[in-house]
């Protein structure tokens, strides 16, 4: 292979992949002061790299700042524009009025518990990031079951929550809480068995090796898994509280479910952590099933951090644009689309990918029939999304259901009430 | 034994960890403090696994015991009535005395009785020789197992049915 001058190489001073400068300052620090101190001092390395680096900057403008103005945009006003240019001071003037604002606890309130809430709540999300690759040597621990450990590090926030709504001594909150908890515990099954399908494609549980399997042959677990994909992303919007099924902390509903006693900097927590998950799942989401820091070569000649900031803000613009279109669900709907839809897909997906992974082995097929799988994969998808959705009764409402205004002398039709819309 | 300042280091917190947190279990007057304790003694319990480089088995216990078993038991000290707070002394603390002593023998002879040095050898506990363990040495355990917890699951439904339910089956 010709060595190029601009592809990304393995000195410390090439800031495309940060990891060999980590790894070069931890080596001087083994040298000079034993390796105790580089045990200590390497997770505060990987700490500063992923978390006050790129996760914080992009849950203020993105998470805070961002996700609102787009918001506003879909909904047809403005979003925070007063503070700074364009309003981009926003979330800092936000972040000073919570810290300054009085943290109040309830008299009946149990303390204790309480005041740990949002440091349960706050320290997975940072945890979290230890898996995520970030490039070829950018990963503060590579485990080689990388993909259980996210899954485990992400059920803890549903204790946090649950913690919360207990302790506030409130009914709503309390409401919050069982349904947060309710709600992940449906969710988190169909959310595995669509992962287990990705697993069973790449024999591997460590993320780095899910990266490099999809490079090597140059296709994205997206188009082998497209019905993965979509549980995932469903089932990841339900656990994390997003608002198309954000049940858990319906203001109109229930005030805001485990938060509603929570003021100050601990709500700011809440808030600002719930973002952080958000952020992390898409994260996750774009290593599993969109190839991570690799773009099909391109990561040799831009830093792949790069991309996979990239992908995982595109990933969260999604988050963000259905948080902006739909409307909340029902908690009943949440259920049975958890439990009556999501579920039994799951399950065939499961089936066919070990029946496709088990011909491919056992007739000792080339890489080539993953574009074979690919197509197959898509085709079953769409038939199974629609046809399964038919089967339940979930129909696409063809009338039209919304009034409308139109330039005759009533001028404002209403819906048309007698053509019933189905579910 | 334990080689190296981090390991040693990380196996006494976590000792430290696990016991208090084992305490305060049995101290705490308040059930939902008792579960949240035994939340952070099953956390230790996890560390434990890792510092053995059983890294999945690791993973495994937070997911299940964190994840899914502890805050199963929050939500039946919540929907139980006055379960939650300032629990006074029971007699039932005399059986619970007689089962943890009878456990706790029954869990020192086998670790008397269990050759370390052999065992430690015969396994290796990374996912993969796991999976294949429960799948091929001990595939008639782990079935049984998914048979009982299939049917508890169907008992807890038919527990749960509403009286009106019945009723209109049995018309039917």
């Amino acid at each position: 292979m010709i060595w190029l001058p601009f592809l990304v190489s393995e000195h410390w001073w090439d800031l495309r992949d940060l990891g060999n400068l980590s790894r070069e300052i931890l080596e001087l620090i083994e040298r000079g002061l034993g390796s105790e101190v580089a045990y200590i001092v390497s997770p505060l390395i990987g700490f500063v790299a992923s978390f006050l680096l790129f996760v914080l900057p992009t849950q203020l403008y993105l998470g805070v700042y961002g996700e609102r103005r787009l918001i506003g945009r879909m909904q047809s006003r403005l979003g925070p524009n007063r503070v700074g240019k364009f309003g981009l001071l926003q979330p800092i003037a936000d972040a000073i009025k919570l810290i300054q604002k009085e943290a109040i606890t309830p008299r009946g309130a149990d303390r204790w518990v309480m005041w740990t809430a949002p440091v349960v709540f706050v320290a997975p999300a940072v945890l979290v990031w230890a898996v995520i690759p970030f490039g070829p040597n950018m990963v503060i621990a590579d485990l080689p079951t990388g993909l259980v450990y996210y899954l485990a590090v992400a059920a803890l926030p549903v204790l946090a929550a649950f913690m919360a709504g207990w302790s506030s001594n409130n009914k709503y909150s309390l409401f919050g809480a069982m349904r947060v908890v309710a709600m992940a515990i449906s969710y988190e099954v169909a959310l595995v068995l669509a992962l287990l399908g990705v697993v069973l494609f790449t024999q591997t549980l460590s993320l780095q090796e899910i990266i490099l399997w999809q490079r090597d042959l140059d296709i994205w677990l997206v188009f082998l898994q497209p019905l993965a994909f979509i549980i995932y992303f469903i089932s990841a919007s339900a656990e994390l509280n997003r608002t198309p099924t954000d049940i858990a902390e319906a203001e109109s509903e229930i005030v805001a479910g485990y938060l509603t006693e929570y003021s100050g900097m601990k709500w700011g927590l809440f808030y600002g952590m719930d973002i952080g998950y958000a952020i992390a799942a898409a994260a996750f989401g774009s290593t599993v099933f969109l190839g991570g820091w690799s773009f099909f070569g391109l990561e040799e000649w831009v830093p792949p951090w790069l991309i996979l900031i990239v992908k995982t803000q595109l990933f969260y613009f999604v988050f963000i644009w259905t948080r902006g279109t739909l409307p909340r669900l029902r908690i009943d709907q949440l259920m049975g689309l958890a439990w009556k839809y999501l579920l039994p897909l799951a399950a065939v997906n499961l089936l066919v990918v070990a029946a496709e992974r088990l011909w491919w082995k056992e007739a000792e097929l080339g890489d080539g029939i993953v574009y074979l799988f690919a197509a197959i994969n898509i085709v079953l998808a769409v038939v199974l999304l629609v046809g399964w959705a038919r089967a339940l009764g979930y129909r696409p409402e063809r009338v039209r259901t919304r009034p409308r205004l139109v330039k005759e002398p009533l001028g404002y039709v209403p819906a048309d009430s007698s053509a019933g819309g189905g579910q | 034994m334990i080689e190296g300042t981090g390991p040693a280091l990380a196996f006494w917190g976590l000792s430290a960890l696990t016991l208090v947190s084992a305490g305060g279990v049995i101290v705490s007057r308040n059930l939902f403090h008792a579960v949240l304790f035994l939340v952070l003694a099953f956390i230790g319990i996890a560390g434990f696994f890792l510092l053995l480089s059983a890294e999945f088995l690791a993973m495994a216990q937070i997911v299940i015991y964190v994840g899914a078993i502890a805050v199963l038991m929050l939500y039946a000290i919540v929907l139980t009535p006055r379960a939650g707070r300032d629990n006074r002394e029971t007699w039932m603390a005399v059986p619970a005395l007689f089962v943890a002593v009878g456990l706790a023998a029954v869990l020192l002879f086998a670790i008397h009785d269990t050759d370390w040095a052999k065992s430690a050898r015969a396994y290796v506990l990374s996912a993969g020789e796991l999976g294949r363990e429960l799948l091929g040495t001990w595939v008639l355990p782990f079935q049984l197992a998914s048979v009982l917890l299939t049917a508890a699951l169907v008992g807890a439904v038919m527990l749960v049915r509403s009286p009106e339910e019945e009723r209109k089956e049995e018309e039917e």
